[in-house]
């Protein structure tokens, strides 16, 4: 890494945020601290998506994700009674095994990525991708998979009104 | 810049999500760290996309395509917890055994 330029700098800082707040996700004892950390983790990705000139798909991510996922958790977090505030019985005790798979999984994919990319070069930098092309790649190469992904939407929407409502349907009420 | 760095942290938040995925008690927190788990992987398809600069940016196109699939999947995720958690009255996965012979 060239630390004279100003892109590592700026790559730096956003990764240590990235990497302390997801840390936190999955370390701290407090339900709704965990989920917050979750979106700064995210905005640092978004930045990041600036850097590696995804413009489109950066605010896509501060739309969806933590606009609307995180809604989605937090509302998730409050809905299931779930303790606010420390809560020590966060963790189960497979503790230790967790931390072996985790350190293993990333020794061995930063080792691989080292070996296999090493000294290459992210050339498109400060070019940002034009959400044109991107449109039109989404609608014509990859219109299939595109109104797939519609579909997927549509049936997970019935699906989660199906799954969490409270009264029964008349049929099964006609039936009781 | 070397696509080395944003790889390695890619790698980081994967093993995070893993390290959340197995330790974590709670239903929601397992989500949460499955969220992690494909942001990780949406690092490294921009990454590589700024990398080889492929003419139809597939490596942004899929990632769109991840954030619309772990949407749907954070829907009825929380719906099936929220299911679960209606009938046994815990949303701690400990006690999801009915199943366990």
């Amino acid at each position: 890494m060239d630390f004279a330029q100003p892109i590592t700098w700026v790559f730096t800082s956003l990764a240590l945020v990235i990497a302390y707040t997801g840390f936190r996700v999955v370390t701290s004892g407090n339900l709704i601290h965990s989920a917050l950390a979750l979106v700064f983790s995210l905005a640092g990705t978004a930045g990041l998506f600036l850097l590696l000139s995804a413009e489109f798909v950066a605010w896509v991510l501060v739309l969806v994700y933590m606009g609307a996922v995180m809604v989605l958790f937090l509302f998730g977090i409050m809905i299931t009674k779930a303790p606010v505030g420390y809560d020590a019985e966060l963790d189960n005790e497979h503790k230790g095994p967790a931390l072996v798979a985790a350190v293993s999984v990333f020794v061995l994919m930063s080792w691989s990525t080292i070996l296999a990319f090493d000294g290459q070069e992210m050339s498109s930098l400060g070019v940002p991708t034009a959400t044109e092309d991107l449109a039109d790649a989404l609608l014509g190469r990859f219109v299939l998979p595109f109104e797939i992904v519609s579909f997927v939407l549509l049936a997970a929407l019935v699906g989660g009104i199906t799954l969490a409502r409270k009264d029964n349907s008349p049929a099964e009420e006609e039936m009781s | 810049m070397p696509i080395v760095p944003v790889l390695i942290l890619a790698a980081f938040l994967f093993s995070m999500g893993i390290y959340g995925l197995l330790a974590r008690r709670n239903a929601v927190m397992v989500l949460l760290a499955v969220e992690l788990m494909l942001n990780a992987v949406n690092i490294n398809l921009v990454a590589f996309e700024a990398m080889w600069l492929d003419s139809m940016a597939s490596g942004q196109i899929f990632s769109i395509f991840i954030i619309t699939v772990a949407a749907a999947e954070v829907g009825i995720g929380l719906a099936i917890v929220l299911m679960i958690f209606r009938n046994s009255h815990s949303a701690n996965l400990d006690d999801f055994a009915t199943m366990k012979g």
